[in-house]
């Protein structure tokens, strides 16, 4: 057999590309739900973990449906469902697209120790990729009770430290709005903030710094004429 | 390479030895070859990331070369880069997949360095340079021996700028907290170095470790 000849490489590309396709598409259709899954348990952890229950991947179902208590979905200032299902699956990149106003958003009420918290998605652009987080609110809907981060692909060392503690240690006390009008918590210089609206960036992780500033601007603006009503 | 006898040899022979043991020194990709130079600069500011990207390097390699070495007789010349380029992208995919699906936190780690051992040229070149004229079994200890001289460097890079460039080891504080210079108390004698968590350092730290190799084994050192 002459493996050179065209008919044979002809042939061997088809079968390679069809041996391939086949493995590949079995592999993806095999563990879709499997993978689906641990990426819902994973949300719901970083839900709980915004108002500081910490629990295993394996437990944050459960957990989950006793902490959380309504999921509403807001566009405007006005609730437009209160299904759990829709708000928790609500596609974030999606809708952060629409102007503030014309969102429909969810937010999750937790009730942990007989006090309500409400829990704020947050979706934006870092350096490589997307950033996402929660921020949870106390019952005032202005004082952060805490915050955490996740990033597609920002650098290791650099902008990735969003995600620690260090950084999200900083929100805690903070108010994203003053005297009823929304201010937003500003990402600045690190070393450079001050008072109740300011955290510090990360150094060298400047751009993903810029990223969650504009992040937590973006996304908790339509959230704050729902708090006006309250 | 590909005059190779067919005698009946040993699994561990002095030249299938030499497979495991040359990439570690002599041969070594990163320090000797200047392969898979630019994983090496982005993946090393943290020594956790440096470690799983290595040990992902050892399977895919080590995998790879097997398959190609197996199939080296079919592969038609013409399109050989692409039949490897194909196998590296799968293996690394049906990785990616798994992980996903059964070690979730690992694979969320590994995030974008997936896409980077696709474009590790130490794969491709070892597929080229060895699995295709060589079988099977000397293909897996060249795949292990050439991703452990490359894990390695990209290690001994990553402790270096980790250490320096943020006190930490493993995301653990190695500098105590009390060193630190504190401008309000006026205490402390040190501070990180921040430009170590940036590329270049990567460049001059493996700089460094050619140098130091190249100066203990001056047989290394080309002739002008």
């Amino acid at each position: 057999m002459n493996v050179n000849s065209n008919a044979y490489t002809y042939t061997f590309a088809t079968v390679m590309v069809v041996v391939v396709a086949v493995l590949l598409a079995g592999a993806s259709l095999g563990l879709k739900s499997k993978q689906e899954n641990n990426v819902k348990q994973e949300k719901m952890q970083s839900i709980l973990a915004s108002v500081g229950v910490k629990v295993e991947r394996s437990e944050a179902q459960a957990n989950y449906d006793e902490v959380i208590k309504e999921v509403l979905t807001i566009r405007g200032g006005e609730v437009v469902s209160t299904d759990r299902e829709i708000g928790f699956n609500v596609d974030m990149a999606g809708a952060i697209k629409a102007e503030n106003m014309d969102r429909e958003v969810p937010m999750y009420v937790a009730n942990k120790g007989g006090e309500n918290y409400y829990i704020i998605p947050l979706r934006g652009k870092g350096l490589w990729g997307p950033v996402w987080g929660f921020v949870s609110l106390e019952s005032d809907g202005n004082t952060v009770v805490g915050a955490n981060f996740g990033h597609k692909s920002e650098t290791p060392g650099l902008g990735a430290e969003i995600t620690t503690p260090m950084f999200t240690d900083q929100f805690p006390g903070k108010k994203i709005s003053e005297a009823g009008l929304f201010q937003s918590i500003s990402v600045v210089k690190q070393g450079t903030s001050t008072g109740d609206y300011m955290v510090d960036g990360i150094s060298g992780g400047t751009i993903t710094s810029n990223g969650v500033n504009d992040m937590l601007a973006d996304c908790l603006a339509p959230y704050a004429e729902y708090f006006k009503n309250i | 390479m590909s005059t190779e006898v067919k005698t009946k040899e040993s699994l561990f022979s002095k030249k299938n030895q030499q497979l495991l043991k040359d990439p570690f020194n002599d041969n070594n990709p990163i320090t000797v070859q200047v392969l898979g130079i630019c994983s090496a600069l982005a993946i090393t500011v943290k020594l956790e990331p440096a470690i799983v990207m290595s040990l992902s390097v050892m399977f895919v390699l080590s995998v790879g070369n097997v398959i190609i070495s197996l199939i080296r007789n079919l592969i038609p010349n013409r399109i050989r880069i692409i039949v490897q380029l194909v196998v590296v992208a799968s293996l690394v995919i049906l990785v990616d997949q798994f992980l996903k699906a059964f070690a979730y936190d690992v694979s969320k780690q590994l995030s974008v360095f997936v896409g980077l051992i696709i474009t590790n040229c130490i794969i491709m070149g070892r597929f080229e340079a060895f699995a295709l004229g060589n079988g099977p079994w000397k293909a897996f200890l060249d795949g292990i021996g050439n991703s452990i001289g490359y894990g390695v460097i990209l290690i001994a890079v990553a402790f270096v700028r980790e250490l320096l460039g943020s006190g930490q080891l493993m995301g653990a504080q190695i500098i105590p907290l009390s060193w630190y210079i504190d401008m309000d108390k006026g205490t402390g004698f040190y501070a990180n170095n921040g430009f170590f968590l940036f590329p270049p350092m990567a460049l001059i730290v493996v700089g460094m470790i050619i140098w130091a190799q190249r100066a203990k084994n001056t047989k290394l050192i080309e002739e002008n």
